[in-house]
């Protein structure tokens, strides 16, 4: 093996876990401001890829305005979500969340089934989004590219929203203790909608960029980013966002890496591997790397 | 003891199923039978889930997991011998040359399912509400793919075909009277009110000296049973098999039918199946001739939303048909969440 195939695998490893990342982060604002396993959130994701679709390569209007058509469109789509389906059980058990998020992911698959058809799509960005370019000897795409840089991106502005807005504050002081957080004037379910909102919009994103990475989409295709998500997200401490950024990373690599340096016979066991990765590191660090231990898991 | 009314709900419910079973057998279409067949499996199915789910408030949607072993394990025993040579060549000599009956088919799928909801309930049953739910989706999603790559003891994804039809409604039916009465007998007993105390609150009932760890297993392995029983006639039923069939939508459809019927009541999930079973029946003509697929799980989906929304506790909660419990003074076992309550603490 040498240093180049080795630093090619780095690479891939760094834009897949970019995008683990971007899905991720939202993921895990979710759950740490309602507590809330939102299994839709891969679903966002594929919202945004379809919207991506119409609007680049149905109406033809340039990538700037799909990217802006993404954001907007998972933003609102997730606030909604939250607005019918969980603000009316916020007191609900817990599992009940769980179990609503769930049906809300099988309605969009469907509809997305029964009004745009279950056939992959060709999804096909730009010419130059796709050229290939030489970076420290490894080849990446202007897209690969692109998606590590967005990704970096986001996530600095999303921890200045986070740590330096009014808004921000709320977010952290409902997800602290949304009951204390009321008591001191926080609207807290425009707190929680906001974290909705963010999510979904970095959900939507990561829909372009998943997309123009297969090649095609189809309805059914958030079911996997959004189950990475969730184990990235564990992996990094649900609740956290800096863990679940750093769980997409890892994640990211170690996936490439199982499959780049193992025989190509265990390429087929990538999922298998990933939740038994899944399941080991909720029995041995449930609180991941950098959640607290507030509440029990295991 | 005296014969009481509930006994003679019983003994009436009895006489009706065998009525209808028989005058089906005898006398109903091959798709009838097929319909009637998979509402009497998934009454089954619903009714072990209610029990590890509902009663012990073990959130598993690891139920399609188990079946697969089970339809598996079953198939691979039933398979016509002089076939498995060129359908199944990596098959060992011992089971190269079986081939089994249905009955004992059915026993050694859902032991093998049981034996494994028991290895890999060991650690994950640590694990609780929404986390045990995605660990054991990996179960699924594990066991579908050491399927897909062992094929040749399994065909993979190509899928198994040329199972024998060896499952007909009475073994279904005689199953799903099987799989109620155990589970019936356990809910009404000292363990029963055991696992309802570690759903209610796990500390509280480890102080009252309940082996927390050890009821879970049981109660975890038992659900496993009979998924992979529900696995091995489901395999003898549609005579052909694929791991893709036991995924994600399965398991939503049990936990549906679970929701709906109500967490615990083992008569509601029945019930709930059933009538899941054929509204899907009835509306899968409608989704054909109008070209909307995927009509079907947008009406399942919409009814599990709107149903945790305004009456999250189920049809029964955890109670069951009053016609059906005997009157037993001072009887707690079955009382209904009321809506707010909380299960978790």
């Amino acid at each position: 093996m040498t240093g180049g195939y080795l630093l090619q695998q780095m690479i891939n490893g760094l834009v897949l876990g970019s995008v683990y990342a971007l899905v991720a982060v939202g993921f895990s604002m979710i759950y740490g401001i309602v507590r809330l396993i939102n299994f839709a959130h891969g679903d966002v994701l594929m919202v945004g890829a379809f919207s991506a679709f119409a609007i680049l390569l149905v109406f033809g209007f340039p990538l700037w305005a799909a990217v802006l058509a993404v954001l907007t469109i998972g933003a609102i789509l997730a606030m909604l979500i939250d607005f019918i389906a969980f603000r009316p059980q916020r007191s609900a058990p817990q599992v009940n969340g769980f179990i609503t998020s769930l049906g809300v992911s099988i309605l969009m698959q469907n509809l997305g089934i029964l009004l745009l058809s279950g056939q992959p799509r060709p999804f096909n960005l730009p010419g130059w989004m796709r050229t290939n370019l030489d970076v420290l000897g490894a080849r990446m795409t202007v897209l690969e590219i692109v998606t590590v840089a967005v990704t970096l991106l986001v996530l600095l502005g999303l921890t200045y929203f986070v740590r330096g807005t009014r808004m921000g504050i709320a977010m952290r002081a409902t997800a602290e203790n949304p009951l204390a957080a009321r008591l001191m004037g926080i609207r807290v379910n425009k707190a929680i909608a906001t974290a909705f909102a963010l999510g979904g919009a970095l959900a939507g994103l990561a829909g372009l960029l998943w997309a123009g990475r297969a090649g095609q989409i189809d309805p059914l295709m958030g079911f996997v980013p959004g189950l990475k998500a969730f184990v990235a997200a564990v992996i990094g401490g649900v609740g956290s966002l800096v863990g679940a950024v750093l769980g997409g990373y890892l994640l990211g690599f170690a996936e490439v890496l199982f499959v780049g340096l193992l025989p190509p016979s265990f390429g087929s066991y990538r999922d298998a591997f990933v939740f038994g990765l899944l399941i080991l590191i909720l029995l041995v660090l449930p609180n991941g790397l950098m959640g607290r231990s507030t509440e029990e898991r295991a | 003891m005296s014969v009481g009314r509930h006994h003679l709900a019983w003994g009436l419910l009895a006489v009706v199923v065998i009525a209808l079973v028989a005058y089906a057998e005898g006398s109903l279409s091959g798709y009838e039978r097929t319909v009637l067949g998979f509402a009497g499996i998934y009454a089954m199915l619903a009714i072990s889930l209610s029990f590890s789910n509902g009663l012990t408030g073990l959130f598993s949607l690891g139920h399609p997991a188990f079946m697969m072993v089970g339809a598996y394990v079953g198939a691979v025993l039933t398979f016509p011998a002089n076939r498995k040579g060129f359908m199944l060549p990596a098959l060992p000599e011992w089971l190269a040359s079986v081939e089994w009956s249905l009955f004992p088919a059915t026993l050694a799928g859902g032991i093998a399912a049981a034996l494994v909801a028991a290895i890999a309930g060991f650690p994950v049953l640590r694990l609780r509400g929404h986390y045990l739910a995605v660990a054991t989706l990996g179960l699924i999603i594990i066991l579908r793919v050491v399927i897909n790559n062992a094929d040749g003891a399994t065909r993979g994804a190509l899928g198994l075909n040329g199972i024998p039809r060896h499952t007909d409604l009475w073994w279904i039916f005689g199953w799903l009277a099987a799989a109620l009465l155990v589970c019936w007998r356990l809910k009404h007993s000292s363990i029963g009110r055991s696992l309802l105390a570690i759903r209610e609150n796990e500390m509280a009932a480890a102080c009252m000296g309940v082996p927390r760890a050890r009821a879970k297993l049981a109660a975890f392995s038992l659900g496993a049973f009979f998924a992979g029983v529900g696995g091995v006639l489901w395999a003898h039923l549609l005579t052909n098999l694929t791991p893709g069939s036991f995924g994600i939508a399965l398991a939503f459809m049990l936990v549906v039918m679970v929701v709906i019927g109500g967490s615990g009541s083992l008569v509601g999930a029945a019930l709930a199946a059933i009538a899941l079973t054929f509204l899907s029946e009835a509306l899968r003509p409608i989704e054909q001739a109008m070209g909307a697929y995927g009509l079907v799980q947008i009406v399942i989906a919409v009814l599990l939303i709107a149903m945790l929304l305004l009456r999250p506790q189920g049809f029964f909660g955890s109670a069951e048909p009053s016609f059906l419990r005997r009157k037993a003074a001072g009887s707690r076992a079955g009382r209904p969440l009321s809506p707010g309550e909380e299960r978790e603490v």
